[in-house]
């Protein structure tokens, strides 16, 4: 396949950036997308120019650190991370447009790298349990309500990536603080800090200078793991729980 | 907990959402109110008065109106205040838009805010048009509202305003209804559907049933 992409290329945080205009050939349809820019990057460090930087480390769409806007889309066409998705998605002589997550809460580090640093900041206002340290525990010390278990599982899998602010057009991270939350607050493991996590987790939120959910659903679509829009009414409830108890 | 609600984006939503509810509850009494237009005037006409007389003799003459107005006039201004306030905080939070461009969202998510704006213009020229007649087109009469509403749909201007408007309030309420039972935690997928089925059922009748009567003075159905 032969490809024109449309890349953007910004030197640093505070530089102006742009798109820039690439020509790839001999791209095969098996190829991940993430492969079709190490080609791109191949050819730019031999011609000596600067390669194209972006985030990437498991490639197998776990580790949430791939994240780029693909025609408009987060992660592209298809639902799943932009390390799974496959040049057969594309069609040969096809202009890809290539952007960073566009959010004032992920400032561009370099070219298609965003700092996700806010979302580790969520995490640590509240995105863990109080357990004691030791031998692990009977792992049916505790039991756990199989539907409660399967809603924390369906939270737990969301990997951290941001494309739910990447899609978001008001650039929120309702959908991710909420997969957090309700994977904690469902389990008898995080009741302790039930109250205090999501608010805390919320107001942390808002204090990184991510935008309010208008319900357009946009993340929801974007999510590679699929967490679904309900998730934030879920958040909501709990929230309104909290604050009702008020407990700080 | 004031606080907290006024100052989380989560919270100040809830504030949206409650307001907004005390408007759409409103709004269907009204339109129903609205209906009895179609028995004739004595019977609008004496409609009208018993909204001043409703409460009577516990209440004194219009308190009972009176507590509504300062209801809605208090619901409106949360409800404007807060979408400004976040609407102010979306647009900082994503103040670069991507280069290639698709359209998001749907039609009534996309227009709340425009959606809005025409419905806070449309609520005061609808006071100053039919409560005050400041601004209405015929010679206004206190106490001859049946008048004051073939009047008001005899001109061109009065249709137009009045139907916009209320188109936009179908959009408005069709995406809000629904935003409410997910901003007060009520949105579960099972009952996805029936939310959004009732919310359209809502946003439909809420604009015929309003609309129906510059229709109905428009072909003389009401004269
Ligand atoms: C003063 C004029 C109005 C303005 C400026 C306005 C503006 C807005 C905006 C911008 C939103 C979306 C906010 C967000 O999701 O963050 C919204 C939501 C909403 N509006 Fe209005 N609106 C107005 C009048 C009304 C009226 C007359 C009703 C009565 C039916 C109404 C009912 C609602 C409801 C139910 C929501 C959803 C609240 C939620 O998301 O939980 N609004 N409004
Ligand atoms: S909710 Fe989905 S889109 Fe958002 S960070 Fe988690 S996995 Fe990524
Ligand atoms: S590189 Fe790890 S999820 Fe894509």
């Amino acid at each position: 396949m032969k490809l024109t992409l449309r890349v953007w290329r910004q030197k640093n945080t505070d530089a102006p950036g742009a798109m820039s205009t690439y020509e790839v050939d001999g791209i095969s349809q098996d190829m991940s997308f993430l492969e079709m820019l190490d080609t791109l990057n191949e050819e730019l460090i031999l011609a000596g120019d600067d390669p194209v930087a972006f985030d990437h480390d498991c490639r197998e769409g776990i580790c949430g650190a791939c994240s780029l806007v693909i025609n408009g889309d987060a992660h592209g066409p298809e639902r799943t991370t932009t390390c799974q998705l496959h040049m057969r998605s594309f069609d040969d002589g096809d202009t890809i447009d290539i952007e960073p997550w566009r959010a004032s809460a992920f400032p561009v580090v370099k070219d298609l790298v965003v700092d996700r640093s806010a979302f580790d900041r969520i995490i640590q206002a509240g995105g863990y349990i109080s357990a004691p340290t030791g031998t692990a525990p009977d792992a049916h010390a505790t039991p756990v309500p199989k539907p409660d278990a399967d809603f924390a599982f369906e939270h737990a899998e969301c990997i951290g990536c941001g494309a739910c602010v990447a899609a978001c057009p008001n650039g929120s991270a309702m959908l991710f603080t909420s997969a957090k939350v309700n994977h904690l607050n469902v389990l008898p493991q995080g009741a302790p800090e039930r109250e205090t996590r999501v608010l805390d987790m919320v107001e942390q939120m808002d204090s990184e200078g991510f935008g309010g959910c208008t319900l357009t659903g946009e993340c929801a679509t974007a999510c590679p793991k699929g967490i679904p829009l309900p998730s934030i009414s879920a958040m909501n409830k709990e929230w309104l729980r909290a604050t009702r108890k008020a407990r700080r | 907990m004031t606080r907290t609600l006024w100052d989380s984006t989560v919270g100040k939503k809830v504030i949206m959402a409650v307001s907004g509810l005390v408007m759409l509850l409103y709004l269907v009494v009204h339109m129903i109110g609205n209906l009895k237009i179609f028995f004739g005037s004595d019977e609008f006409n004496g409609y009208a008065h018993w909204l001043r007389v409703m409460g009577e003799p516990f209440l004194h003459h219009e308190w009972a109106l009176w507590i509504v107005r300062v209801v809605l006039v208090a619901a409106v201004v949360l409800h404007a205040v807060s979408a400004y306030q976040l609407s102010r905080r979306d647009l900082r939070a994503r103040p670069i838009t991507y280069v290639h461009k698709r359209p998001r969202a749907s039609y009534a998510t996309r227009t709340m805010r425009y959606g809005g704006i025409i419905l806070g213009l449309f609520i005061v020229w609808h006071i100053l048009d039919l409560t005050t007649g400041t601004v209405h087109s015929g010679g206004f009469q206190h106490g001859h509202p049946y008048q004051n509403v073939v009047d008001t749909f005899s001109t061109w201007y009065g249709n137009v305003i009045y139907i916009v408007a209320m188109l936009a309030l179908g959009l408005h309420v069709q995406h809000g209804f629904w935003s409410v039972a997910q901003t007060l935690g009520a949105g579960r997928a099972s009952r996805d559907r029936a939310l959004k089925t009732l919310a359209n059922v809502l946003a439909l009748v809420l604009t015929v049933g309003f609309i129906s009567v510059p229709v109905a003075v428009m072909t003389g159905v009401v004269s």
